[in-house]
């Protein structure tokens, strides 16, 4: 699904040069949980935000579902982020003028897909986390936790190959980061690829596999053993109905 | 997905509605100040008769004083009017294929119909071809003959104005007007005409209306009709009586010739040339020969129509447009970089950079129309206000002309508008578009 092979990334300014990635080679198979754990300023985040495609890297390479995205144009990575990726960030990232269903909406949008299968999506990703009967509901009148599964069903609405998760339960309360962990387990079993950045030992142990990272590079890597997993469909209208456009 | 553009842009623009409004503003006000500047420059420097301004010539000579120019600080010029004797011996050669002389006059009209007042009628003394060589649009009858202008015959011509005012609006044709002392035969009725600028005679007011009435040139002298507008003499001559008058060296009458080729012209202008020799050799004209021909625009151009001022003043006018787009550049910038954590988000979820560019411009290209809109409104309130400066009747009638919303203008201006928030919002736009998604997630 993923795999990185010797990816360096460094931030420079005219004083400064930081490497963020060092050689740094990660494989993720698909329908793998992984948790990627690190002290601060060690690279998760640098990490995810290649593998999401949102920073471009200097050198080595990267393969996502098969196909090398290491140097596409900005109209194919946005259309890879569109339709291969969802991400889920620690501080929720909705658009707080937006009800919960625009929300989930919006990339979809920019898939261009007719409002009626963008109707069905947004349903069913709603029924999945729970939160159909408050699609008319901005944000704001939500709980912490209900606005982190609405960020949830607007990364599972196009139907993503990966996952890419930023300390997902950081801004949440013990309660309620079980609801959302228990609700990504579920979508894991369903087949959806999960790396998820951790500071939170407990929620690296839920995963199928921790990485470590430390100074931009790999430290504590095991392969991936499928019989772990327990593969589910996904919603119908999510998955299967719909195709990977 | 121009919909969905148009919905994140008004959404947009919701958010923020002091900053939308101040932004509305600023372009509302470049606006304004451009439309009430093209408005008037429009008025005084469109072509009034375009499809003939190439044939129509009007016929200058330099009949001025040896010791000193026409016109002293453009020496080069010579008097924009003939004298009678000049204008009537040109008219008489038949040189060009087509020409007429005329001046403005004016006398009391003494209407027949109960309710309408005696009042001051202005008239055009003209020779029969103005109606033909000017293009007149008629609406009932037509002009007269060469012979009406000789006899003179009876004969006038009214307005649409002076027809309503006169017969309610009917066909006036037959029936009799009296002018002064004397009854005359309408033999036609004009359509609604006002070339503006009222390029025939500069002399008498740029932007004013057309004459009340036309009467064969003839008349002029047989009733001894005064001229109302410019007689400029620089001769001092005796002129006891209305023959002295017309054998003055005073020039007042407009004289215009059709040539329709650069041929016609030549032959023209040499006859006038020629003639101003023969003039020589009696003693006038003893400047050195500088007779012109003036096609419309030209002419236009020589009587300063559209003055540097007006030029200097749209600059200006454009100048302000600028310094309003500048400062909208300004707050654009503001507002999108204040909302970026939000676009880094979209393009977290997929938009591509072009999509962040297109959603902004359509945001810009509202802004813009909505201060299109407003700059349209607050510019016809400005011109209405420049109409209420003028407090006497003939300077607001010219200004009235002038400062008159004209659709051309309003059209030109939205698209200003339009085109000036893409000018405005290109930058920012291209500079969100350019934010790298990632700076923004962890700040959102």
């Amino acid at each position: 699904m993923l795999e990185m092979q010797n990816v360096t990334k460094a931030y420079r300014t005219d004083l400064l040069e930081t490497h963020a990635l060092r050689e740094f080679s990660l494989k993720v198979e698909k329908g793998e949980f992984v948790a990627v754990t690190g002290p601060s300023g060690s690279g998760k985040t640098t990490f995810l935000n290649v593998a999401g495609l949102l920073e471009t890297f200097d050198s080595g390479s990267y393969r996502l579902d098969g196909e090398d995205v290491s140097r596409l144009g900005d109209d194919a990575r946005s259309q890879v982020r569109n339709r291969r990726i969802g991400f889920i960030f620690q501080s929720f990232n909705l658009i707080p003028d937006l009800d919960v269903f625009d929300n989930v909406d919006v990339p979809l949008r920019y898939r261009r897909l007719p409002a009626a299968e963008r109707r069905e999506r947004i349903d069913a990703a709603l029924e999945l986390v729970g939160l159909a009967s408050r699609r008319k509901h901005l944000p704001s009148q939500l709980s912490g936790g209900q606005q982190q599964r609405v960020a949830i069903a607007r990364a599972l609405a196009g139907d993503p190959a990966l996952l890419l998760a930023d300390e997902p339960t950081g801004n949440l309360d013990s309660l309620m980061a079980r609801q959302v962990l228990d609700l990504l387990e579920q979508i894991n079993e369903m087949g959806t690829t999960i790396v998820m950045v951790t500071h939170d030992p407990e929620l690296a142990r839920r995963a199928h596999r921790n990485v470590q990272v430390i100074d931009g590079q790999v430290t504590d890597y095991k392969p991936y053993e499928p019989s772990s997993a327990t593969v589910t469909p996904l919603h119908p209208a999510v998955a299967g109905g719909a195709s990977r456009a | 997905m121009f919909a969905y553009d148009l919905k994140l842009a008004i959404d947009s623009l919701k958010r923020t509605p002091g900053l939308s409004a101040l932004m509305a503003l600023a372009i509302a006000l470049g606006i304004a100040v451009c439309a009430v500047t093209i408005t008037i420059y429009h008025a005084v420097s469109s072509n009034p008769i375009p499809h003939r301004s190439q044939v129509l010539h009007a016929v200058t000579l330099d009949t001025w004083d040896v010791d000193r120019p026409y016109d002293e600080d453009e020496p080069e010029n010579p008097p924009t009017l003939l004298t009678y004797r000049d204008a009537t011996t040109l008219y008489g050669s038949g040189a060009a294929p087509r020409s007429l002389i005329m001046y403005k006059s004016g006398d009391l009209m003494l209407p027949e119909r109960a309710g309408v007042k005696p009042f001051h009628a202005t008239l055009r003394i003209t020779t029969h071809e103005f109606f033909a060589m000017f293009d007149v649009p008629f609406q009932h009858g037509g002009g007269w003959d060469a012979a009406a202008d000789a006899g003179p015959q009876p004969l006038a011509v009214l307005s649409a104005e002076t027809n309503d005012k006169l017969f309610g609006g009917d066909n006036s044709v037959g029936r009799t007007v009296k002018i002064g002392s004397t009854e005359y035969r309408v033999a036609g009725v004009l359509e609604p005409w006002a070339p503006s600028p009222k390029f025939f005679d500069l002399n008498n007011g740029v932007f004013e209306d057309p004459e009340d009435v036309y009467l064969p040139f003839g008349w002029g002298r047989v009733l001894e009709l005064p001229v109302h507008g410019n007689t400029q003499c620089w001769k001092s001559e005796n002129q006891s009586s209305y023959t002295d008058f017309l054998n003055s060296e005073c020039v007042w009458l407009q004289a215009w010739a059709e040539l329709p080729d650069a041929r016609a012209r030549e032959r023209y202008q040499a006859h006038l040339d020629n003639y101003a020799r023969s003039q020589k050799a009696t003693g006038r004209m003893q400047r050195p020969l500088n007779n012109r021909l003036y096609d419309v625009e030209q002419w236009l151009e020589r009587n300063e129509v559209v003055s540097r001022d007006n030029r200097v003043l749209l600059g200006i006018a454009f100048l302000f447009l600028g310094v309003c787009l500048v400062n909208v550049v300004g707050l654009l910038l503001a507002k999108f970089l204040n909302a970026a954590p939000l676009t880094g988000l979209r393009r977290a979820l997929g938009a591509s950079r072009r999509d962040v560019v297109r959603q902004h411009v359509t945001e810009v290209l509202l802004l813009g129309l909505a201060g299109g809109v407003l700059g349209i409104l607050l510019a016809i309130g400005g011109l209405a206000g420049i109409r209420m400066l003028y407090d006497d009747e003939y300077t607001r009638a010219s200004y009235e002309r002038l400062t008159a919303v004209d659709p051309v203008v309003v059209l030109a201006t939205l698209a200003l508008s339009v085109l000036a928030g893409i000018v405005a919002g290109l930058y920012p736009s291209w500079r969100i578009g350019r934010t790298a998604p990632a700076v923004y997630l962890k700040s959102q």
